[in-house]
């Protein structure tokens, strides 16, 4: 409850904060500092220390698989904020109200994280969007923003209707709106004659899908992280979108292994169309910054993996893993892109000379991102491939193979990057780099490394 | 604790190389972390002990790290312990941009093979295998010829796809075994079914046959040995190539012997269809890098159908000729560099009549050129005649179809000197000096080492003994 209170104060706070002060560097350090409270207060919930207790009526529940990754959410937006600050005063005049939307959408983070009903699941997509509709507009005299705000806020209000109409007629035929039911509902134990139950968990599975981009309802995500100010796209690809994966697995928790034949047809459809669309579409990019929208698609075919899996403690294990991999090693390319002076390929020829350190750290992000082991990437993508696995054996074999053959696509795209930084003759231009930022990229770095060498590391917090 | 200082010396040496600023500091130092570690080596071989080193690595999924130092890892550890000081002497005249990345990168390549040789624990295994790999893509794309990038990434995409489809299949295996192991141990009790070996022998075969490389995976190979710096080819023909060749005995076949009984004859005869037409193509090569490179296809194809013979004859022709070849494979090399370095081309239309200008380099070529043929005295000799031998106890008719391949490398390879070294001198060899110094000094340790092995093979066949054995064994 802690972080769910804290986060939404905080948003509170930085809206007054504009009011008191108007030079941006205080605000941007205020906003740090509640991060800090934020991540702390959380901690002490994690360990059972202080907690604010309100009584939920079952409503929210609360355990450590969420307070976990509330950690890394808040972790990874911290070292967001650290990185990318002065670029988040740069997009426009209102840097304060930027703030607490973010404030405001981390709230909506921490009530998914610990949704144990319905309702609370749709308040929490809410709260956590609405803030993005209005940050990814924020650059308003450009009209791609403008444009992406508007398609964003359109497709999203569309897949809430849709998610609504799920939650009705899973209320229909269950007769409530608490969890444990509705995975039944998957199943087949309660409803097993009325098509009501699964079609309405099917509706929602589709809404989900939109928030995750995972194809075919992916075609918003290119255009609306393109227009989108780049520090706002690094946000919502990253922990808006690892949220949306926590809601997945949650909703689909207590799935029994003998699900209905038609889930287990949709699951697979959908990871390999997912992945097709991401990788191959993300090929033929010429921007690094639409690249990495595609990529993220890409990523969230890998992630989807886990919902295939059943949710076994692997899959927990590795969505936990993928979550930070995934979410720090973008976060660090955005931070760098967003100084570039130019987004395609070729503004990064010859950055090597220029930066060796910035050039040395997107590598390493990038090898992460490609799943080259040593990284955090490596095992995040091992362990969604053993969730897979050991949850269907011999059957999905072909599945993963797919997968992996995807993963090499991948790498494709990433290491053009790479050849552009190293091979190529160019004078790439980064601006106003000074030794915060690059202690940053050094952290950023040296968590990745760090989880990809011991990834036990991470995990044995998440046993403790 | 040896078996992890070989790993651990070059790996760290390596890191230190990158914050050597001073180029002949950062040559020198290279030269001597290669050097420790083949007195390491040597320490390992001398020491009748088994070396293995075994530690908690990832509880929660139950891999270890956990190496271990038979005869085949030792002499192949060997191997790549040998070729660094070798290419580092012989390379040493040339010189490289940001030098002190280069020798970084080298040194790191050295710990990411060693770790392949030694590790005992199939995910510890694939880091290496990866370990290897991402320095080589550096070295290659950064300090290569002129199509360097896309020939590299072509090279780079190849093996990784390979090493995914061999992570799908660790992953799987992993579940098979109790209680969830990657160790080398559980992975031989498995028993599994003839369907899962099928599948799973080629997601592994060819993550290796891509390493080899095997026809028809071998279409990186050429132009990557081509674009990339030639110490780099180096350590990519002697050493890296016998990656492939190492994990099919040490892990593809043992882990899935049904299926390989099952395939021998479709493996058996890629390869031999490889080595038929990597040497004719190698007949029509007008560049000395590219003539090696498919001489190299063809050597490593003939290993390969021995393996899969499977006579015990065979396999340690295999064991010497992996040692041979890298041998030899590095004195070939080493000629090309130094006619490349002083005369600024590989074409053979452009060179001629050498042998009157350095009559020293003619007389060492000519004994690795010879060896490369598999002349009686020469190291190669008694390997392929050990792997003739067990092809032909398994299927006469292979055999003589893969003998052809004798005769035809004896075709681009006399070719080749004569076009070198014999007729008359053109415009670019009319200036051309005799090799003196390291290049001089490394040649002739490397033919004495030619003949001394043609003539006395026994240590190699002693020491890689109980590899052959275990191979048998665990059928």
């Amino acid at each position: 409850m802690n972080a769910i209170i804290f986060s939404a104060l905080a948003g509170v706070v930085m809206m007054f904060s504009g009011i008191f002060t108007k030079n941006t560097s205080i605000i941007t350090n205020v906003a740090r500092v509640a991060l800090a409270v934020l991540i702390a207060v959380n901690l002490l919930d994690t360990y059972g220390g202080w907690m604010i207790a309100v009584d939920t009526k079952n409503l929210l529940s609360f355990n450590k698989f969420g307070f976990f990754f509330n950690t890394i959410l808040f972790v990874a937006t911290f070292l967001f904020f650290v990185l990318s600050g002065r670029d988040i005063e740069k997009v426009g005049s209102y840097t304060a109200e930027y703030y607490a939307l973010i404030f405001f959408s981390l709230c909506g983070i921490a009530v998914l994280t610990s949704f144990n009903n319905l309702l609370m699941m749709f308040l929490g997509v809410e709260i956590m969007s609405i803030p993005l509709y209005i940050l990814t507009g924020a650059d308003k005299k450009n009209l791609k923003s403008n444009e992406a705000s508007l398609k964003y806020f359109l497709m999203g209000s569309f897949s809430t209707g849709i998610m609504l109409m799920g939650i009705t007629l899973v209320y229909g035929a269950t007769g409530n709106f608490n969890l444990p039911p509705i995975s039944s509902a998957v199943t087949g134990a309660v409803v097993s004659d009325s098509i009501i139950g699964p079609l309405g968990l099917l509706l929602i599975f589709v809404s989900l899908c939109f928030k995750v981009s995972a194809a075919p309802f992916h075609f918003w995500t290119p255009d609306v992280y393109d227009g989108a100010p780049s520090v706002f796209t690094s946000f919502m690809a990253t922990i808006i979108k690892a949220a949306g994966f926590f809601a997945f697995i949650k909703l689909f928790e207590e799935r029994s292994s003998d699900l209905r034949v038609s889930w287990k047809i949709i699951m697979p459809v959908i990871i390999i169309a997912t992945l097709l669309a991401g990788n191959i579409t993300a090929v033929f990019q010429q921007s690094v910054k639409r690249m990495l929208a595609y990529s993220s698609i890409a990523q969230a075919g890998f992630m989807l993996f886990v919902v295939y899996a059943n949710n076994n403690s692997i899959g927990k294990e590795g969505i936990l893993l993928y979550a930070a991999a995934y979410s720090l090693a973008t976060i660090g390319i955005f931070a760098i892109l967003i100084r570039m002076k130019d987004y395609t390929f070729n503004g990064y020829n010859g950055l090597a000379k220029k930066e060796p350190f910035i050039a040395a750290v997107n590598t390493i992000l990038l090898l992460s991102l490609a799943g080259i082991p040593l990284t955090a990437g490596f095992f995040a993508k091992y362990y969604m491939l053993a969730a897979a696995i050991n949850a269907g054996g011999k059957s999905v074999l072909w599945l993963v193979v797919i997968a992996v053959l995807f993963a090499a696509v991948s790498v494709y795209y990433y290491f053009r990057v790479i050849q552009a930084m190293y091979f190529k003759e160019g004078d790439a231009e980064v601006e106003n780099v000074n030794n915060r930022f690059k202690f940053g990229l050094l952290i950023i770095a040296a968590l990745i490394i760090s989880i990809g060498i011991l990834p036990s590391v991470l995990l044995n917090w998440f046993y403790f | 604790m040896v078996a992890v200082l070989l790993i651990l010396i070059p790996l760290l040496s390596g890191l230190a190389s990158f914050f050597i600023k001073e180029d002949r500091t950062v040559k020198g130092w290279s030269l001597f972390s290669s050097v420790i570690t083949l007195l390491a080596v040597l320490y390992a071989i001398f020491n009748p002990q088994q070396l293995s080193y075994d530690a908690a690595w990832l509880p929660t999924l139950g891999a270890r790290f956990s190496v271990s130092l038979d005869g085949m890892g030792k002499m192949l550890c060997l191997l790549t312990a040998i070729s660094l000081p070798v290419i580092f002497v012989s390379t040493f005249k040339n010189t490289y941009q940001k030098a002190s990345a280069f020798y970084a990168l080298m040194l790191l390549t050295q710990a990411g093979l060693m770790g392949v040789f030694l590790a005992t624990d199939i995910l510890l295994f694939y880091f290496f295998w990866e370990l290897a790999l991402i320095p080589v893509y550096f070295l290659c794309s950064i300090w290569g010829g002129e199509k360097r990038i896309a020939v590299t990434f072509k090279f780079f995409i190849y093996t990784f796809v390979g090493s995914l489809l061999m992570l799908a299949g660790i992953i799987y295996l992993y579940f098979q075994t109790t209680g969830g192991s990657f160790a080398l141990k559980s992975l031989y009790a498995l028993h599994l079914s003839v369907k899962e070996q099928n599948i799973l022998f080629w997601l592994f075969f060819i993550a290796f046959a891509i390493k080899m490389p095997v026809f028809p995976f071998h279409t990186w190979q050429p132009d990557t040995y081509e674009q990339s710096p030639t110490a780099v080819t180096m350590i990519l023909s002697g050493v890296m190539v016998k990656m492939g060749i190492f994990a099919v005995i040490r892990w593809l076949i043992p882990i899935f012997p049904l299926a390989a009984d099952h395939f021998r004859d479709i493996v058996i005869i890629i390869s031999i269809i490889g080595m038929i037409y990597a040497s004719l193509i190698a007949i029509k090569q007008d560049d000395i890098k590219r003539l090696i490179a498919y001489s190299s296809i063809a050597h490593i194809g003939l290993m390969n159908a021995a393996i899969f013979a499977h006579h015990q004859i065979g396999l340690e022709g295999v064991m010497i000729q992996m040692f041979n070849h890298g041998v030899n494979v590095i004195g070939l090399w080493i000629v090309a560099d130094v006619i490349e370095q002083q005369l600024g081309t590989r074409k053979f239309s452009q060179l001629g009549g050498l042998a009157q200008k350095a009559p020293i380099l003619a007389i060492l070529l000519v004994v690795m050129s010879l060896a490369n043929i598999a002349l009686p005295l020469t190291n190669s000799f008694v390997g392929e005649f050990l792997m003739f031998n067990g092809l032909f106890q398994y299927n006469a008719w292979m055999a003589a179809v893969a003998g052809v391949s004798i005769i035809l490398a004896a075709v681009y390879t006399l070719n080749m000197i004569q076009k070198i070294f014999y007729g008359n001198t053109t415009e670019i060899t009319n200036h051309a000096k005799d090799i003196n110094g390291n290049v001089q000094l490394i040649l002739v340790v490397l033919v004495v080492v030619v003949i001394v092995l043609g003539v006395y093979p026994q240590p190699m066949i002693n020491l890689t003994k109980d590899s052959v054995q275990i191979f048998f064994a665990n059928r």
